[in-house]
């Protein structure tokens, strides 16, 4: 029992260590002074500030169409991965692809972003939007392919098999069968895709051109240059629009794996 | 079985399948591979002042004979011979390791008690854990400045409880403990899952066979439970060494003038001296250092798959 209250000691430091630092930086947001150890009182004036600065706004709104382009894009091409590596068995260029697939994972991104802002000088691309939208798609997906992969490898089969067996063409088989059971893992992998996308700093930095400052360069711009309540008023934005993401997910997540769960005793039942 | 399925699966649907196996294999050799070709390939050559700031090292196949005499590894000798690239090398590789092992203490324990933990709450700690790790890198990095910075919460905390005098402040934003503080605190949840889902799967009757035989818990811990979270370890281990040597952000915004790490140098080369081979040739340099950590993360990926 003694390693018992060990444990919730252990947790519960942890946890504070992991959460405590966000808390204090939402908590400041809603600081009317401007110094960070004095509290002024509440207020919503930082968020104000950050509506009206429009810089900031612009930023965001490349930010959130980088997310949603290249996560979506990536969560197709990571899907497609994944597919090719659990199902595929033996291709050629089996190790290059799965190395292709688990390097980008840990590879620092000051090398990535270099590499890409190379091939894009290399080619003759213009900077800018686009290009950090295929920068982003490139790092995502490969994270896509991994969240996805884990869900096929623990996948029952045998649906699969019986729509094959019965003469379902196999693409037919794939939208009909195999999709919907792994969605809340392309869902996961989606997320996840878009959040990556909303974070990076480096990989934009590096690939980006005029006119297309993300909110992540932004901010950093402005942290270089000092703390300011208004950049904990963006970063509460983000945290509470990550949370509720995350949560809704979750959620559906849950509801769709009831639904499966239903649907499965209902087919073993049988017609009777 | 799995042989039988596999050969159904290579009559089905010859086009379909091609194209699950291709699409994501060209958008990897183009997007990922042939940089890398040509991050190498800029890094043999010379500064040129014009944008794109180096020479063209290739124009046609006609060129091949100049393309080959243009090359050169002056970049190369340039970065040995200036000891401060190879104290850059040489401090993120000690920062690196040293911040492995502090992540590993701190989540170690976090890792074991949550497999500890009874089943029916473990999800939400695995939930907790991650959440987290969904918060912008640059955010949580951001959150520690007010905390650490002179004038800041940590300061206010020990002035107030009386630790420290009201003259004093606390010391430690801009200087490599800011750094590990930051490294330890963001790379967190990528050490603790791996060894949390290496932990969890364990057979704890081994644990209460070596009890029942009278062996001491502290014992019991060194000779089976962590041989048998290794591949947690490594994974862990690997997952946080590879990107943190080349971390750019926590030195460059918690670090201080003198914490050189090689991802701020490459940094500065480029966006700063704008001298592309150089960054070119320091990113060759720091991806070759970390080729044998890359591939022990690979092969402990497959095994896991």
């Amino acid at each position: 029992m003694k390693s018992h209250r060990f444990d919730a000691t252990i947790l519960t430091l942890g946890f504070a260590f992991l959460y405590i630092p966000i808390i204090i930086l939402i908590v400041y947001s809603f600081n009317a002074s401007r110094l960070v150890t004095v509290w002024g009182g509440f207020s919503l004036n930082w968020y104000k500030t950050m509506w009206s600065n429009q810089g900031l706004m612009d930023a965001a709104w490349v930010t959130a169409r980088v997310g949603v382009l290249s996560a979506s894009v990536g969560t197709v091409l990571g899907t497609l991965a994944a597919l090719a590596l659990v199902r595929y068995g033996r291709f050629p260029g089996r190790m290059l692809f799965s190395g292709m697939i688990y390097a980008p994972l840990v590879m620092p991104e000051v090398i990535t972003g270099l590499s890409m802002l190379l091939l894009f000088v290399a080619l003759g691309v213009d900077r800018g939007f686009w290009t950090v939208v295929i920068a982003h798609t490139t790092f995502t997906m490969c994270y896509v392919a991994i969240v996805v992969q884990s869900r096929l490898l623990t996948f029952d089969r045998s649906l699969e098999e019986a729509a094959l067996d019965l003469g379902c063409p196999p693409v037919k088989t794939f939208f009909t069968i195999t999709l919907p059971l792994i969605l809340p893992a392309v869902i996961a992998g989606w997320m996840l895709a878009f959040t990556l996308s909303l974070d990076d700093l480096v990989i934009a930095s590096f690939t980006t051109g005029p006119g297309a400052t993300t909110l992540p360069i932004k901010i950093y711009s402005q942290v270089r240059l000092g703390v300011t309540p208004e950049i904990n008023a963006i970063c509460t934005i983000l945290i509470g629009l990550v949370t509720v993401g995350v949560i809704l997910a979750s959620i559906s997540t849950k509801r769709t794996e009831v639904r499966r769960l239903r649907d499965e005793h209902l087919a073993a039942r049988g017609p009777t | 079985m799995a042989v039988v399925q596999e050969a159904e699966d290579q009559k089905q649907g010859g086009a379909s399948r091609w194209l699950v196996v291709a699409v994501p294999y060209v958008w990897l050799l183009l997007f990922f591979v042939a940089p890398f070709l040509i991050i190498f390939k800029i890094s043999l050559s010379d500064t040129a002042i014009a944008l794109p700031p180096y020479t063209p090292v290739f124009d046609g196949f006609g060129a091949i004979g100049d393309f080959l005499s243009q090359l050169d590894f002056e970049n190369y000798i340039f970065l040995t011979d200036d000891p401060l690239y190879v104290q850059a090398y040489l401090s993120s590789l000690r920062i690196a390791t040293i911040s492995t092992f502090l992540l590993l203490l701190v989540g170690y324990p976090i890792a074991l008690a949550m497999a500890r933990a009874p089943t029916s709450i473990r999800p939400t700690l695995v939930m907790m854990v991650i959440l987290p790790f969904w918060t912008s890198f640059l955010i949580r990095v951001y959150a520690w400045i007010g905390i650490l910075k002179p004038d800041g919460l940590l300061t206010l905390l020990l002035q107030t409880v009386g630790l420290m005098g009201p003259e004093e402040q606390v010391q430690i934003f801009r200087t490599d403990t800011a750094v590990f503080i930051g490294i330890v605190y963001s790379y967190l949840p990528f050490m603790v899952l791996p060894l949390y889902s290496a932990l969890e799967k364990m057979d704890n009757t081994l644990l209460e066979a070596a009890n029942d035989l009278g062996c001491p818990p502290l014992k019991a811990f060194w000779r089976i439970t962590f041989p048998l979270s290794l591949p947690g370890v490594i994974a862990g281990a690997m997952i946080c060494f590879i990107p943190i040597t080349g971390e750019f952000v926590i030195p460059d915004l918690l670090g201080g003038a003198d914490t050189l790490m090689i991802g701020k140098t490459l940094w500065t080369e480029f966006f700063g001296n704008r001298d592309w081979p150089l960054a070119s040739a320091v990113a060759v340099i720091l991806l070759v250092l970390l080729v044998v950590p890359i591939m022990i993360f690979q092969n402990q990926q497959k095994k896991v798959a």
